[in-house]
């Protein structure tokens, strides 16, 4: 796939501003992420300074949520640097099929838009490229959109925390899992996929069960990994 | 190799994390200006970016309690039927409670 049509590389003021307004609805979901977040975070025991550091620095809910997972007092970092890079590693993808439309724009301009690559935004993006309209201003504005949201939320969250006396009485405690699972199974689903989710679920409590504690994330991610190389996909 | 999580070692960890989610962010445009990602390579990192949630859950449901086992079924349920995250998630912490409360 070639760009020809020069106005879909543009990145102005307008553009940015107009993908900031076309992303601000769904923003009104990444909030309740993010209260998810700064609530199941002030549980895990973390500061919040750090909680909203974290959302800021970071910007990807998924990763935030699993850290969580291993954060006690101490923190393997192999595990979590593991955990934290499979989890993102579809930004790798992400950033493969926005490559035609940014490789001639100044390095700085390139990366700095990508630093705000994120699903709903690329996704936004990639439609209107497709459609053969400029994306750019949808992936920054967009972009922006969500970041803002997603710390405005973790900062709720973490306010609204506060007054919680029993989070886990009221089950706040499964945020997190239910989080995970539910981008999961918004994902693609075919019975290959199945296969392939299988075998990192058995593979990662076998792991969990008889290797040392912590490895069965790395140990799972990658079982399924090979699964997807070795499991044709079935062409309809 | 593990951290301490207490002070300023936190905001260590949270760096960290921030470095290597930006390596995602960046390492696809990056790499495709010197060579194209393959076919094998996608279907690898795709496979892979599904499985560390099922890597992440399936233990917390075999060692959770009923409460937990019950959000996720949940949350499974009303999102394989509603296709609504938001609405998922709310189903499983709402079964948990119940769990809980009885």
């Amino acid at each position: 796939m070639t760009p020809e049509n020069s106005e879909q590389y543009q990145l102005n003021r307008s553009l940015v501003w107009s993908g900031f307004k076309q992303l601000a609805p769904i923003s009104m979901f990444v909030i309740a992420f993010g209260l998810a977040f700064g609530l199941a975070a002030k549980q895990a025991g973390l500061t919040d300074l750090t909680i909203v550091t974290m959302s800021a620095l970071v910007f990807t809910g998924a990763a935030q949520f699993a850290v969580l997972d291993l954060w006690g007092e101490q923190m393997p970092v192999i595990t979590m640097i593991f955990t934290v890079f499979a989890i993102n590693s579809r930004h790798l993808l992400m950033g493969a099929t926005l490559y035609p439309w940014v490789k001639n724009l100044p390095p700085a301009k390139r990366y700095g838009l990508m630093m705000l690559a994120s699903d709903a935004n690329w996704a936004m993006a990639m439609q209107a490229f497709t459609a053969g309209k400029p994306g750019l201003g949808l992936l920054f504005g967009g972009g922006l959109a969500l970041w803002s949201f997603w710390v405005i939320g973790s900062w709720l969250g973490i306010y609204i925390g506060g007054f919680l006396s029993d989070p886990k009485g009221i089950g706040l405690d499964v945020v997190m899992g239910c989080f995970l699972l539910a981008i999961l199974l918004g994902g693609e689903k075919n019975l290959r996929m199945v296969v392939i989710w299988t075998i990192a679920g058995v593979s990662s409590l076998m792991a969990y069960w008889y290797l040392p504690e912590n490895s069965h994330v790395i140990v799972g991610a990658l079982a399924g990994g090979f699964a997807g190389l070795f499991l044709k996909e079935v062409k309809s | 190799m593990s951290m301490e999580t207490a002070g300023l070692s936190a905001f260590g960890i949270v760096l960290i994390m921030a470095l290597v989610t930006l390596s995602t962010r960046w390492g696809g445009v990056f790499v495709m200006s010197f060579v194209p990602i393959g076919y094998r390579v996608k279907q690898f990192i795709h496979a892979m970016s599904g499985s560390v949630f099922v890597a992440l859950l399936t233990p917390m449901a075999v060692a959770g309690d009923n409460g937990a086992r019950l959000a996720l079924l949940t949350t499974a349920v009303v999102m394989l039927a509603s296709k609504k995250p938001l609405l998922a998630i709310s189903a499983g912490v709402v079964a948990a409670a119940l769990v809980r409360q009885l």
